[in-house]
């Protein structure tokens, strides 16, 4: 019995996602209108209401980001969504971008109303190129409505969309490389401070929102009735896309409110295992999460308890293996993917990566010795305590996770 | 000024907003390890090493790049720290080519004082050192890539100092480079040789070109004469490898060291640049009285000739020919002088000392010289000096000074300020102003043309004429100026440009660790050298007078032209983007 949920997700095929006018047929553009009846403080406000935290993985309270945005003076601002859904596993935004692409422009737009910005900048993965006519065909027709352009509604508002491709790097998900990506420079990310709300994209003030967050808004800001707020409890309000893949009968994107168990998920969302096969392990958040094993089940879906359970939310990824994969295998498959992707500025992630890798083969060869788990541990510990970036803080999280779940696996035989 | 109240190691201080912790450790005599880091250039924050505790914080925080906070209490020599600080250098060493006792950086080398400072004396790591060739196809600078430890430092001194990119970061992860574009050679691509990477570079992955065996080897041959000239900014420099102070003048010791090596003779650059200013203010003066190419610009700086053949080729005839002082006195060592001191000229050696790396490749230019032989024959930086001294042991600080030989070895206190940024111009001012109004310059200080200014401009009364000058040094500055030109809104009549910032007391071949504050203390004491010399203005150096009367007759006379001029010519771009659309262009 399916517990998924409609709130987010109201409008899939729902209309023509083609046609604006079909879009406004199913009150399309009301929560625009509805925002600029509102100042910006009163919207980011009710975004912190909801408690919404960043869909992108990081969890940054939303509406305090919002609020922070709209805060900073300066002449110019830019609203960033970050569509390069990289984190493997993680296929929700394309669900949204094919599914509700206005719902996308009407919540960058206000976004950008709320925090005085003038351009928003879509950067999409280069994998979704598929998708970049339905995309600029939803810009074109929203700003021939008048939806986008100057004086947008009558309230003096100038907002424009631009639409931008990565060139395929993971680590282009973080903020700081997408802007310098988006610059043409090469993606790779650089320190902070200065941080992106102060000095982001051509050095303007930048807010930066994954599209699963900017998807939430104009249903929340048209929600009455509070039905958002009436699910899930404590700091998990509300609904959630997850992506439930792997060795899982029927795939798919999820919306599940929050506190729906994990079993639940697994199980009556995306189908169970696949054959008689039982769970080896279960990724969250991507490849760069945390993984579990089946004692996860009946974990509540929620920040906290994922928390305590020893993973996160992160991208909203379920990455569902079996028994056909050794924990190893699945480990050195995941470094594999972070020995490849880091950028390569920083030396814990650079050269930490590719001992990792050795070492991992090492095991595999089953020719390991006491000192090379003491190095993996080291080496571990030192790319999360001292990377540049996310990417190499949290590129063994895997690996983390599994010496404290699977120690026999990191057993000197 | 706001301050703010922090704790290092719990140690209270207060310190400047704004202040980075690595800055407000060094307060209280805490070196927090770094090598991305360099005092001159923008914070990197790439090699992590100087990552430290603070209070409050789930991860360390690099030093380099975080700004202290009110309340902030920072924690330097916890466990974490120093596992990451050894944890991260045994991660470098994997991949670093551990030939230390045969490197050029020996004892000189900012990971190599790191491993001495943290005791690594064994790491368990597997080599994973890809054990790259050596690249040493040009006169001036050798790379030896499997050295790199990715730090940044020379992209930066490239990009930001000089707007050359030559070098850039290539590839990611474990096979990122810092290489050239498609990885040519060096001297393919836009590189002016000008050493600025060598300078900052933390490791032996950037040297210079060593030439100290051929001076060695000429040094033993009995058959052989072997002078050697010194550039101004040397003397401001060298006592800095020798633990005697940031920019002490060691003019004496550096004479009788030169003279135990073994050279037969002792002469210094000072009098080819003296020459230069006789040549060269003349140049300006026909220049200005015969509409000649205006402005007419210095030629000195090999770095800047470099780039200008290279990326402004269309607009040579704005360089002097004048040549260099050290070719000036190449082409002396070789015509004059062994017809005075009798002696055959196929039998001189003559060897310079110099700021820069890039003089290396201008006295190897095959215009450089006549009769099948090069004015000047081998040259060595700064640092190569340092080494030959070294080399025979000798305990530099405590020579009893000496003195230059004659008749070469003399200079005017205006040759020596061509040390620095500003000089040239001064020197050619002092001789310009009297030759043109046939007065007594009673000042001879220019003060508007002093400086680290990036472009410096005065306006100077000569008779009932005003000329615009100006001063560019680094070639992000001279690309302002060549853009002004270009444009045709530049007024200048004279600009001197000098690649390296600050001048050749910032040349690429000056010691390791020069930084801006020690630049300014070179500077200080060139002026003081200048302002203590009794001659100050080239045109009165009696050698110089001298050797026009016996041998070149006149300034610009045929026997100066052919020996003390030169001309410069258009190099080919490698990278030729002019096939694109502009538009194109902006998206490379």
């Amino acid at each position: 019995m399916s517990k998924s949920v409609n709130f987010i997700t109201r409008n899939f095929g729902k209309y023509d996602v083609s046609s604006i006018g079909s879009y406004m047929n199913i009150g399309g553009f009301d929560a625009l209108k509805k925002a600029v009846t509102m100042t910006g403080e009163d919207i980011a406000a009710t975004i912190a209401e909801a408690k919404i935290k960043g869909r992108g993985g990081a969890a940054y309270d939303m509406g305090r980001k919002w609020a922070q945005a709209k805060a900073v003076v300066a002449e110019k601002k830019v609203i960033i969504c970050n569509a390069d859904e990289g984190e493997p596993c993680t296929f929700k935004d394309r669900a949204l971008i094919e599914k509700d692409p206005f719902n996308l422009i009407e919540g960058m737009i206000i976004a950008g109303y709320t925090v005085d910005a003038q351009d928003g900048y879509i950067y999409m993965r280069e994998e979704y190129s598929h998708l970049r006519p339905l995309l600029l065909n939803a810009i074109r027709q929203a700003k021939t409505y008048g939806f986008l352009g100057t004086n947008i509604l009558g309230k003096g508002f100038n907002f424009n969309i631009h639409l931008y491709s990565g060139a395929g790097a993971y680590v282009c998900g973080e903020g700081t490389a997408l802007i310098r990506s988006l610059e043409g420079k090469a993606g790779r990310p650089r320190m902070k401070p200065p941080f992106i709300k102060q000095s982001g994209l051509f050095a303007r003030p930048t807010c930066v929102n994954n599209v699963e967050s900017l998807a939430i808004v104009a249903p929340l800001l048209l929600d009455d009735k509070k039905e958002y707020l009436s699910y899930g409890s404590g700091e998990s309000i509300g609904t959630k896309l997850v992506s439930v893949g792997g060795n899982v009968n029927t795939p798919g994107v999820f919306e599940i409110p929050f506190g729906t168990t994990v079993r639940e998920i697994v199980y009556d969302m995306a189908g169970g295992i696949k054959g008689d096969h039982t769970i080896r392990l279960i990724q969250f958040g991507g490849a760069s999460g945390k993984i579990a094993s089946s004692r996860i089940l009946d974990t509540p879906y929620t920040y906290d308890d994922l928390k305590k359970a020893g993973v996160t939310v992160g991208s909203g990824a379920i990455l569902v293996v079996d028994d056909r994969t050794s924990v190893l295998n699945f480990l050195r498959t995941t470094q594999a993917f972070f020995s490849h992707e880091s950028c390569g500025q920083c030396t814990p992630c650079r050269e930490g990566n590719r001992h990792i890798k050795l070492i991992l083969e090492k095991l595999a060869a089953n020719t390991h010795r006491n000192e090379d788990i003491t190095a993996l541990k080291k080496i571990v510990k030192l790319m999360a305590m001292s990377s540049l970036c996310g990417l190499g803080e949290s590129a063994e999280n895997a690996l983390l996770s599994a010496m404290q779940q699977f120690p026999d696996v990191f057993e000197v035989k | 000024m706001e301050m703010v109240n922090i704790k290092i190691n719990n140690i209270p201080l207060e310190v400047e907003k704004g202040t980075k912790i690595l800055e407000a450790a060094k307060k209280i005599h805490i070196d927090i390890p770094h090598l991305c880091y360099h005092p001159d250039q923008k914070v990197k924050a790439h090699c992590r090493i100087c990552c430290v505790e603070v209070a409050g914080n789930r991860r360390l925080l690099a030093a380099c790049s975080t700004e202290v906070w009110e309340g902030m209490e920072i924690h330097t020599d916890t466990q974490i720290v120093r596992d990451t600080q050894v944890g991260i250098l045994q991660l470098i060493l994997a991949n670093h080519e551990q030939n230390c006792l045969t490197c050029a950086r020996n004892q000189n080398c900012d990971l190599q004082r790191l491993c001495s400072r943290f005791n690594i004396l064994k790491s368990n790591l597997p080599d994973v050192c890809d054990h790259l060739p050596v690249q040493d196809t040009n006169p001036s600078i050798v790379r030896d890539p499997s050295k790199c430890i990715k730090c940044g430092r020379c992209v930066r001194a490239c990009k930001d100092v000089q707007g050359v990119c030559a070098l850039t970061y290539a590839g990611r992860s474990d096979s990122i480079s810092v290489t050239t574009a498609y990885n040519k050679p060096l001297e393919e691509t836009d590189c002016i040789l000008c050493g600025q990477c060598s300078i900052v570079c933390p490791t032996g992955a950037i040297v210079e070109k060593d030439d100290t065996q051929k001076v060695l080897d000429v040094l033993q041959d009995p058959k052989k004469h072997v002078i050697v000239q010194v550039a101004p900014s040397v003397r401001v420099a060298l006592g800095d490898d020798f633990k005697l102070g940031q920019g002490t003048i060691v003019t004496g010791q550096m004479v009788a060291a030169l003279k135990m090596l073994g050279f037969d003779r002792v002469f210094d650059t000072n009098f080819g640049a003296d020459m230069t200013i006789m040549e060269e203010g003349a140049e300006l003066l026909d220049r200005i009285q015969h509409g000649g190419k205006l402005p007419m610009i210095t030629s000195c700086s090999p770095g800047w000739v470099n780039y200008m053949e290279k990326h402004y080729g269309d607009f040579t005839a704005h360089l002097s020919s004048a040549k260099s002082p050290q070719q000036i006195f190449g082409a002396i060592s070789k015509t004059y002088y062994p017809k005075q001191a009798g002696i055959d000229p196929k039998n001189i050696v003559t060897v310079s000392i110099m700021p820069c790396t890039a003089k290396k490749a201008e006295a190897a230019r095959p215009e450089m010289g006549r009769d099948g032989m090069q004015d000047v024959d081998i040259v060595l930086t700064t640092r190569e000096l340092t080494k030959l001294i070294k080399y025979v042991g000798l305990n530099f600080e405590n020579l009893e000074p000496a003195e230059f030989d004659s008749p070469l070895g003399s200079g005017s206190g205006a040759a020596v300020i061509f040390g620095t940024t500003g000089g040239v111009m001064e020197a050619a001012l002092r001789t310009v102003y009297e030759k043109v109004t046939g007065k007594e310059l009673k000042s001879v200080d220019f003060k508007d043309v002093r400086g680290f200014q990036g472009i410096k401009e005065a306006t100077v009364k000569l008779g009932s004429q005003e000329i615009k000058v100006a001063i560019a040094h680094t070639l992000v500055n001279a690309k302002k100026v060549m853009e002004a030109i270009k444009a045709g809104t530049c007024d200048y009549t004279f600009i001197e440009i000098m690649a390296c910032p600050g001048g050749c007391i910032g040349g690429g071949g000056q010691p390791i660790d020069t930084t801006m504050d020690i630049k300014k203390l070179r500077m200080d004491s060139l002026y003081d050298i200048d302002k203590n010399n009794t001659i100050r203005k080239s045109h009165e150096n009696p050698d110089i007078q001298t050797v026009y009367k016996d041998f070149l007759g006149e300034p610009l006379s045929e026997k100066a032209h052919e020996l003390l001029h030169t001309h410069y010519h258009k190099v080919k771009k490698q990278h030729d983007f002019s096939y694109l659309k502009p538009e194109e262009i902006y998206s490379i």
